[in-house]
């Protein structure tokens, strides 16, 4: 029986599924909702100087039918004074000590004031600090959010400020607007946080009104770029994580808070294969509300039951040494696409994939019926269809078609793999809609495995 | 004309049309097929996954010139096709375990946005040419005919002899698939692109002034009156109008059907036989059901499995709580003073096929009007006008790809070429009739299919 129960970085939770700092945690009612709802832990919405919000903050991609494939904010820090944001954890804390609060921080750079922050964070209860080094928007023109998380330099002194007061344990958020996000969590590492969280939000503009020419969100007319988070995202989180948990420079990794896209169990349990302890979770929650986390518990548990995984520390990581360099790669590993006749339902996506976007190698050229005792020949394409005269089959006048071949879907529609010319590049069965009906089977080369850095060193060698 | 506000009321939309939300969810759900089987199973080979993309992309304008590309008449198709054996029957969704998408409402859709905004057929930039053609009806067959020509710079005037141009989409499509008003807003459509329409019935000598002053004649003339019921009695009653008007006698269906499309009436006796089981008797059964009649019954000779109906016509009669009577042959026609009495026997098939009454199954069917659905003639008479042009079983004979008769003259599309099909089929014979006979003033060729 999966036990999801948390220690991360000396911060304990029942599960490891975190609210992140967002408007799901911005006041103590909405965190203790979360919390009967089964969330774990939750990062408080960031405490500083109370801010003004411009109204009109989100604005999302939609995708093929679907609702907020990414969503994006302007929103800035708390827009609640300090004292009643620390009132608050305190009130959460008392009625609910085993969950996890973790007061999100960010003031201005200046050491007293960070003194002062942790401080009373610690003095109203809070299980850790956040420092919210990511902000894209709006703080850090003000220095600070990601103008922090931008300069390793500013990073490490301010962490440093705040691990000389911090009774609690620290983790330092990371901004993905940078070009290798390893160089700040470095830094973080040299001044002793105790964790990380990444990655906050993308700067980004999602789209523009084609009747106003403004971008969304509209404030007046006008628009700023904002932080992008959802699935979306999910892919370069995972690539930035991947990066900072396999970075041994300056110390071996630190515990790893998720965040980015994570909406169900499924990808939970991907960030945790990367290595993360815990998740954070703020747009799925902002779509669907707080009840997701139950299918999140549920679910990630019974796939620990199936695997036979008792915590998370289990499986914690096991990717991580799954993911190398490219030049590490078996260049001689080859696998090709193989279409299941008995499955395909003749849509030709992944000839059009293929040949429009791939190598050629999908054809169109079945022919059907008995040929010579055999069932299949290759003979020219066959005939684009708005060329034939058809007509309406009435069952007085047609007799009904008569089906010839062996599959469901006629055989001159299912498309043919050329395997010789196949590079195994997964395109058709990543269109294909039909679940397992294209699968990229191994062909052994009857070659040794040989990476590019094995072939060029052997280059190197024999000149040498 | 204004539709019959009181029997628009009786036949609201058979299938409800789809909001700019719900289209545009059923627009993402198709799969985009290369080569789609939907295409190649649609009789005027509309790009449909071109046009349900270009729904799903917001460009509603685009998705109603790219089928009006294909089917001038797309509006009506969208709603008078049989999709189930066409388009959405082909759909690959089928093989995934999936309904499959939703073409129909989505080309109405598309359609009917266009034209709601004050949409027009676009008209190409082509040079006005001089040669004349002629249409001969005015239903979907010359109406694609005459539109094509139009977009070629031809001179067209079609001629018909009903007041209102349409042909069937006007007098004979089921109220709840296709409105009148909506069949005649697709004909000014045409009308705008420069065709020009004549109410004249055509007999010999208006054939022979057409042939001096045409350079070209389509025949898209349909099939003419439905066959007379041959029963013994049958003469002896109160027929058509005078039918209606007293609310027993015997009608036929396509006559029914116009008369209360055309709001000539609003109401049906209570008591109603329709006779055949095809899509048009279906249509005539389901009219009398929603226009108050309390019994429908459908006298058919043979069995269910093989009526001519389409599957879901038959389904749909069912469900409009239409009753069937099985192997049942009327005999004998009378009026009583209980309305008509019709005499029946039941059938059965004999060694080679025939249908033989069972002796001693004679029964009677009491009701007010009948309604005979089986089938319609050839107009003969009108065809054996034209010189040197050779017929089949009632058929004029055409070149598949050319539309062209034997008389090179004459081309011809529809129902009177292909003994009665669909309006999709209409549609696509006088495309390819007109681009037939481009091709023949230009001295070309057209490849055959």
């Amino acid at each position: 029986m999966a036990d999801l129960t948390t220690n991360f970085a000396g911060i304990k939770s029942p599960n490891p599924f975190w609210l992140a700092s967002a408007p799901p945690t911005n006041c103590g009612e909405q965190v203790m909702r979360a919390f009967d709802a089964g969330w774990g832990g939750a990062v408080w919405k960031t405490i500083g100087e109370p801010i003004t919000n411009v109204s009109s903050r989100y604005s999302s991609v939609d995708w093929a039918g679907q609702r907020m494939m990414g969503l994006n904010n302007i929103e800035l820090i708390s827009d609640r004074p300090i004292d009643v944001n620390l009132r608050e954890i305190a009130e959460v804390k008392k009625k609910y000590p085993k969950h996890a609060v973790i007061a999100s921080l960010m003031v201005e750079s200046k050491r007293e004031a960070w003194r002062e922050m942790v401080k009373r964070a610690e003095g109203a209860g809070a299980d850790g600090l956040e420092l919210n080094f990511g902000c894209p928007h709006g703080m850090s023109e003000r220095g600070m959010g990601s103008a922090v998380g931008q300069v390793p330099e500013y990073a490490q002194m301010i962490t440093e400020w705040v691990k000389e007061a911090a009774r609690t344990p620290v983790l330092v958020k990371l901004t993905p607007n940078i070009t290798d996000i390893r160089v700040v969590a470095r830094a973080a590492k040299r001044a002793g946080a105790d964790g990380l969280s990444a990655i906050n939000t993308i700067n980004s503009i999602t789209g523009i009104d084609l009747d106003t020419f403004t971008p969304r969100p509209n404030v007046d007319g006008k628009s700023s770029h904002g932080g992008y988070c959802g699935p979306a995202v999910k892919p370069i989180a995972l690539n930035m994580i991947q990066q900072v948990n396999a970075d041994h420079v300056d110390g071996a990794p630190i515990p790893m808070s998720g965040i980015g896209g994570v909406g169900n169990w499924r990808d939970a349990a991907e960030f945790f294969l990367m290595g993360c302890g815990t998740v954070q979770v703020c747009t799925a929650a902002m779509h669907f509300g707080y009840r997701i986390v139950e299918d999140m518990i549920d679910g990630l548990s019974e796939w620990m039951d199936a695997k036979q995984f008792v915590t998370v520390n289990d499986f914690r990581g096991l990717s991580l040494p799954k993911v190398t360099e490219w030049k590490n790669l078996n260049l001689n590993y080859k696998i090709v696409a193989q279409i299941d006749e008995a499955l395909c339902i003749g849509c030709q996506l992944c000839h059009i994939a293929c040949w429009d976007g791939a190598h050629q190698c999908i054809h169109m050229d079945r022919v059907s019926g008995p040929v010579d005792g055999h069932i299949e020949v290759h003979a020219k394409p066959h005939e684009i269809g708005r060329e034939r005269i058809v007509v309406t089959p009435i069952p007085k006048l047609d007799p009904p078609k008569t089906h010839l071949g062996p599959y469901a879907t006629s055989l001159e529609r299912i498309p043919r793999v050329g395997e010789t010319e196949c590079v195994g590049c997964n395109l058709c069965s990543l269109v294909c809609p039909v679940d397992q009906c294209i699968t990229m089977v191994e062909r052994p080369s009857g070659l040794e495995p040989e990476t590019w850095a094995e072939r060029t060193n052997a280059v190197v060698e024999r000149a040498g | 004309m204004n539709a019959n506000s009181e029997v628009t009321k009786l036949f609201p939309d058979l299938h409800p049309a789809l909001n700019v939300r719900a289209a545009v969810v059923e627009a993402n759900r198709c799969l985009n097929c290369f080569d789609a089987p939907c295409m190649g199973a649609c009789p005027t080979h509309i790009d449909v996954p071109r046009f349900i993309k270009k729904i799903a992309s917001g460009n509603v304008t685009g998705s109603a010139k790219s089928i009006l590309e294909a089917n001038v008449l797309g509006a009506s198709c969208a709603r008078v096709c049989p999709v189930e054996v066409l388009c959405e029957g082909s759909c690959v969704m089928h093989g995934r375990g999936e309904k499959p998408i939703e073409i129909g409402l989505l080309q109405r859709f598309a359609m009917e946005t266009f034209y709601e905004a004050g949409g027009k057929l676009p008209l190409r930039k082509r040079p006005e040419r001089t040669q004349r053609v002629a249409c001969i009806g005015a239903g979907p067959a010359s109406l694609a005919c005459a539109a094509e020509l139009r977009q070629q710079g031809f001179q067209v005037t079609i001629f018909d002899k009903r007041p209102l141009p349409g042909g069937l989409n006007t007098y004979g499509v089921a109220e709840y698939k296709l409105r009148t008003p909506d069949s005649l807003r697709e004909v000014e459509m045409i009308r705008a692109l420069g065709v020009q329409f004549e109410t004249r019935d055509v007999n010999a000598a208006e054939l022979a002034r057409m042939e001096h002053e045409f350079d070209a004649i389509f025949l898209g003339v349909g099939l003419g009156a439905m066959h007379r019921l041959a029963v013994e009695g049958a003469e002896a009653l109160g027929k058509g109008a005078a039918a209606i008007r007293a609310e027993v006698g015997i009608i036929d269906a396509l006559e029914f059907i116009a008369a209360y499309k055309t709001g000539e009436r609003s109401t049906v006796a209570p008591r109603v036989v329709v006779i055949g089981a095809g899509n048009t008797a279906i249509d005539a059964a389901c009219a009398a059901k929603r226009l108050g009649a309390e019994i429908v019954t459908i006298l058919y000779r043979r069995q269910r499995e093989n009526i001519s109906a389409f599957d879901f016509e038959y389904e749909h009669a069912l469900k409009e709580g239409v009753e069937f009577l099985w192997s049942s042959l009327p005999v004998n026609i009378s009026e009583s003073d209980d309305g008509i009495s019709l005499q029946c026997v039941v059938v059965a098939r004999n060694e080679t096929g025939g249908l033989e009454p069972i002796p001693g199954s004679e029964f009677a069917v009491q009701c007010d009007m009948v309604i005979p659905a089986i089938g319609q003639s050839p107009l003969v008479e009108l065809l054996s006008l034209v010189h040197g042009m050779a017929m089949e079983r009632g058929r004029v004979v055409i070149d598949r790809a050319t539309g062209q008769t034997t008389n090179p003259k004459y081309f011809a599309g529809g129902d009177c070429v292909n003994g009665g099909r669909e309006v999709v089929d209409a549609v696509a014979d006088g495309k390819r009739a007109a681009l037939g006979i481009a091709a023949a003033f230009a001295g070309r060729e057209v490849a055959h299919g």
